[in-house]
């Protein structure tokens, strides 16, 4: 059984800790079981389940650290494992950055345990599936879809009295459903915590219409325009902008967040006043870890608020040396939206284009968090407040941070890739050419 | 693609030296899972057993941040029953009873997915070789090689770029061994090492004034050699407007060289956008060979089964059938190769059993073949398979992946310096940098680390904010000189990403410098 209880976790780590010679000793005890069905040209290419658990002891002598791994848990392999992490850390050279463990930590409940994913099985998979490629057959239309999910516990704890647990389930599932003839491409993405809440039948749905509508488009121009970008567009940008949000890297003065003179842009406004992003472990929607990986507490954290930056993440040194909060980086956020839909934001456009997915997203410039990448699989021209007709895709040039100074509306938000993303109607976004690919 | 790398356990770095399982022991696993997989009704069988070890050794300034030793064993087995693959992984598998059973699981899952499955899998044939072995011919093991060395050279190497007025600095060594053991129903039992190595550094300068950073990384490539990579000889140099480094690489050198550089693009001019020619170094078009023609000429692609991930591909069936598709300009010959030495793809066999081989791409430049495993051979007329087919670990199923893909040398003699002097209104650069391509690889934009600008026929000085964006077709069609094999060497990466479950494979990409003429050049300078 690959997700133990906390009660059984607790009994393996207190074990291992006992065997402990080191000043420090941590141990993280993780267990899954994980499976997926991927299927391309309307069948089932590859299926497969894994289960794991295992074991990591990280031995601390001053300040050399060493870490060793075992997936076998007899006395004998436990103890092993201790000494070697301890052998490991023995031989290290010192870490003048190392921060000494955390004591006992205070843990908020987070709802992240679905009983109806951890039930999911190779039938359910075959069914999620079938659901998916039998209306694209039944049109002579093309599926390729994938479907990951994954129900597991992790537990932390050392000898300075931290432990932690939680349980976790996800189920992830993408899909492309392309034209007979390769004119035309749609996709939708749905993931959830709780598979229940999955249909692979409506996501599929989206993406068939989105093919049909998208085949033949008509060439606009590359420049600057009004688009709206779906959630599952806007998330990538605005996921690599979050994962951007590090002090230490602002502080040394190699971020979009340094500023000229030095110093950090923390309390400046630089976005529209209307940007607020904050992250909740807590949240029903995106439930996630009550921990960091080191053991911080996750709390509820404002990382923008009406446009200024109000937090950084920090690592535990960092904050320790600029005598600071050590807040971790959250693993998901909230952009918080209105109450708008995606066809009312459609509705209130003059002209604009609407995009789908966005593809092959790279940095070109650290310094102005500048990204390149391609619309795919749903470009649409709005003309009127109408979805008037598919367009070949462009490729951007365009930076998260201009992007959310050049807001025109916020859509209500909904999950996309662990977070809660707004359709987001933004002008002047930069298409610098197009592409020929469906 | 570029994702996360497959890591094992944590070990001791001792733990390298213990030998591997003996070759007898793999035999007789290598047998059970084969026997198991036949009597429960599986057409074909094979078995991978597979120790693959990792080491990473990451420094910042005078900081040693983390060394990490990782180990993964087990095994692996695939079958065909009923006509479909059926898979299935142990780990640490060390009786018969562990590996007969997992082909059994395979054979249960084959014959659960027969029932989805549209057509029978069709195998190319493929003959035994018995027990044979191969191994990279490496000079000096880095596994072998004490880590207070490999730390001593980071931390001499981010010193080296702190003096040269470097603010920051972050070095890494990656070090990778694969000891892969191959059996299969047709009679091969077959076992190979395979050794990586890859020394990158990334150095920042700053103007706190302004408040800009500029940053340069290492023009090392990812060798499928030993340490003894990093043991640079005159003759592995390419000197010019920077050094260049083929077999062997100088990162002090090259480190001294970066931080003045990362410096002088601080007040680099700032490129005026418009139709340049180009001029590519090796250490940059590896990754637009990689990317638009690696990747547009792999079969599955082509054939839709990516199409949810990394996408299809513009370079159809139907053009490769009219045999006159012109991916390229007459300069062209794109060359898939799995025996190239002290490449990242050089191996004996594949890890289906097929053994390896070298064939044309695009031939004067136009579209002659595709990259194809064993159960794709049918699809386009061939009789065997290219042997391109790879699993990044003993638990993950082998797929077609990308051999070396590389551009042949110009037949004339040509050097860098000679093409430079032709050129009116160009761009040199060196080192690959931000990179992006569509799904079906038609449309691309490549950074790079260096640029200089090229004025009637001379360097003229550096230039920043510059990416280029064309079309694959186009650019290798406006491909007009390619520098001589003096000048060849290779790039590559650890990293290529594909599949879902994404598995990770180490590809090179070789080529000599060489000219596009009229590529479109943007400027990527924004506020904020």
């Amino acid at each position: 059984m690959a997700i133990l209880s906390k009660e059984e976790a607790k009994k393996i780590i207190d074990k291992v800790l006992a065997f402990s010679k080191a000043d420090e000793i941590s141990v993280g005890l993780d267990g899954n079981r994980t499976g997926n069905i991927r299927y391309a040209r309307n069948s089932v290419s590859t299926s497969g389940e894994t289960t794991d658990l295992s074991l990591s002891v990280t031995s601390v002598f001053g300040k050399k650290s060493g870490t060793s791994t075992i997936n076998e848990f007899d006395d004998a392999s436990l103890e092993k494992t201790v000494r070697r992490a301890e052998e490991i850390a023995k031989l290290a050279p010192d870490n003048p950055e190392y921060v000494p463990m955390l004591g006992p930590q205070q843990y908020v409940d987070t709802n992240s345990f679905a009983e109806a994913t951890a039930a999911i099985n190779p039938d359910y998979r075959a069914k999620a599936a079938f659901d998916s490629i039998d209306p694209c057959v039944k049109k002579n239309l093309t599926a390729a879809g994938y479907m990951e999910d994954t129900a597991g516990f992790s537990a932390m704890g050392n000898n300075k009295g931290l432990f932690g647990y939680n349980k976790a389930t996800s189920v992830d599932f993408s899909i492309t459903v392309r034209t007979a003839d390769g004119k035309g491409s749609g996709y939708a993405a749905r993931d959830y915590n709780d598979s229940s809440k999955l249909s692979t039948a409506s996501a599929t749905e989206v993406a068939m219409q989105k093919a049909l509508s998208s085949a033949s488009a008509k060439a606009l121009e590359p420049g600057k325009y009004t688009v709206i970008l779906e959630p599952t567009a806007g998330v990538d940008l605005l996921q690599n902008m979050m994962r951007s949000m590090d002090a230490r890297n602002a502080d040394e003065g190699r971020s979009f967040l340094g500023k000229k003179g030095g110093g950090t842009r923390l309390g400046e406004k630089l976005f529209d006043e209307r940007v607020n992003i904050y992250s909740d472990p807590q949240n029903l929607e995106i439930p996630g870890s009550p921990f960091s990986g080191d053991g911080r507490p996750q709390e509820k954290v404002m990382w923008v608020e009406n446009g200024v930056v109000k937090n950084m993440s920090y690592s535990r040194f960092w904050a320790q040396k600029q005598g600071v909060k050590a807040i971790p980086s959250p693993s998901g956020f909230i952009f918080q939206g209105g109450t708008e839909s995606l066809a009312d934001l459609i509705k209130g456009t003059e002209k604009g284009i609407l995009v789908t997915r966005l593809w092959y997203i790279r940095a070109v410039d650290p310094q102005t968090l500048l990204y390149t990448g391609l619309t795919r699989d749903g470009t649409f021209y709005i003309e009127n407040g109408q979805i008037k007709y598919p367009v070949k895709n462009f490729r951007f040039n365009e930076s998260p941070v201009i992007m959310l100074n050049n807001l025109e509306a916020i859509g209500k938000p909904v999950r996309a890739s662990g977070n809660l993303v707004p359709p987001l109607k933004i002008r002047d976004f930069t298409f610098t050419s197009l592409s020929d690919a469906v | 693609m570029m994702p996360a790398f497959a890591m094992g356990r944590n070990v001791s770095p001792e733990a390298f030296f213990e030998k591997s399982v003996d070759v007898a022991v793999k035999k007789r696993l290598a047998d059970a899972a084969l026997n198991a997989a036949k009597s429960k009704g599986a057409s074909y069988a094979d078995v991978r057993i597979g120790r693959y070890l990792n080491q990473f050794v990451t420094t910042r300034e005078d900081k040693v941040q983390n060394i990490v030793n990782t180990e993964s064993y087990g095994v692996g087995v695939r079958v065909i029953a009923n006509g479909c693959w059926g898979f299935a992984a142990v780990v640490d598998a060390s009786n018969e009873a562990q590996v007969a059973k997992a082909a059994e699981d395979a054979v249960a899952i084959a014959k659960a997915n027969a029932k989805l499955m549209k057509e029978p899998v069709q195998l190319a044939p493929q003959k035994g070789f018995g027990e044979v072995s191969w191994k990279a011919p490496i000079k000096k093991n880095a596994f072998e090689v004490p880590i207070k060395e490999k730390v001593d050279l980071l931390l001499s190497v981010n010193d080296a770029a702190l003096k040269n007025g470097a603010n920051y600095v972050n070095s890494v060594l990656f070090l990778v061994n694969e000891q892969k053991y191959f059996a299969s129903t047709d009679g091969s039992y077959i076992d190979q090492d395979v050794h990586r190595i890859w020394p990158i550094f990334n150095v920042t300068a700053i103007d706190p004034k302004s408040g800009k950073f500029e940053t340069r990384n290492a023009l090392s490539a990812p060798m499928g050699m030993g340490y003894d990579y990093l043991q640079s000889n005159p003759s592995d140099k390419l000197t010019g407007v920077t050094t260049r480094y083929n077999k062997g690489y100088d990162m002090l050198e090259d480190a001294t060289a970066a931080a003045r550089q990362a410096k002088e693009k601080l007040t680099a001019k700032s490129v005026e956008a418009g139709k340049y020619d180009l001029i590519l170094d090796p250490s940059h078009l590896w990754l637009t060979i990689h990317e638009s023609v690696g990747h547009p000429l792999e079969l599955d692609r082509v054939l839709g089964y990516e199409a949810n991930f990394a996408g299809t591909s513009f370079a159809t069936l139907d053009k490769w059938k009219s045999k006159n598709f012109q991916y390229g300009s007459k300069q062209v010959n794109l060359i898939a190769d799995k025996l190239q030495e002290g490449s990242l793809g050089a191996v004996g066999w594949d890890d289906e059993g097929v053994n390896t081989k070298k064939w044309d791409l695009v031939k004067d430049g136009v579209l002659v073949n595709y990259q194809a495993i064993r159960d794709q051979a049918h699809i386009i007329g061939e009789k065997e398979s290219h042997g391109c087919c790879y699993a990044d670990s003993w638990s993950s199923v082998q797929f077609q992946r990308m051999p070396n893909v590389s551009l042949a040398a110009g037949k004339t003699p040509l050097s860098v310096d000679e093409m430079i002097k032709d050129v009116k209104k160009g761009i040199y650069i060196i080192g690959d940098g931000s990179f992006s391509i569509d799904q079906q690889r038609y449309n691309f934009q490549f950074g790079g680390q260096l640029f200089y600008e090229i004025k009637d026929g001379k360097i003229a000085g550096m230039l920043k904010d510059v990416a280029y964006q064309s079309n694959t077709q186009e650019f290798w069609n406006s491909c007009t000189q390619v520098c001589d094999e003096k000048d060849y060497r290779l790039g590559g990466s650890f990293f290529d990403g594909k599949g879902q479950p994404s598995q990770s494979s180490a590809v090179s990409h070789g080529s000599s410098t060489t000219r596009f003429n009229g590529v479109n050049v943007i400027n990527t300078a924004r506020k904020i």
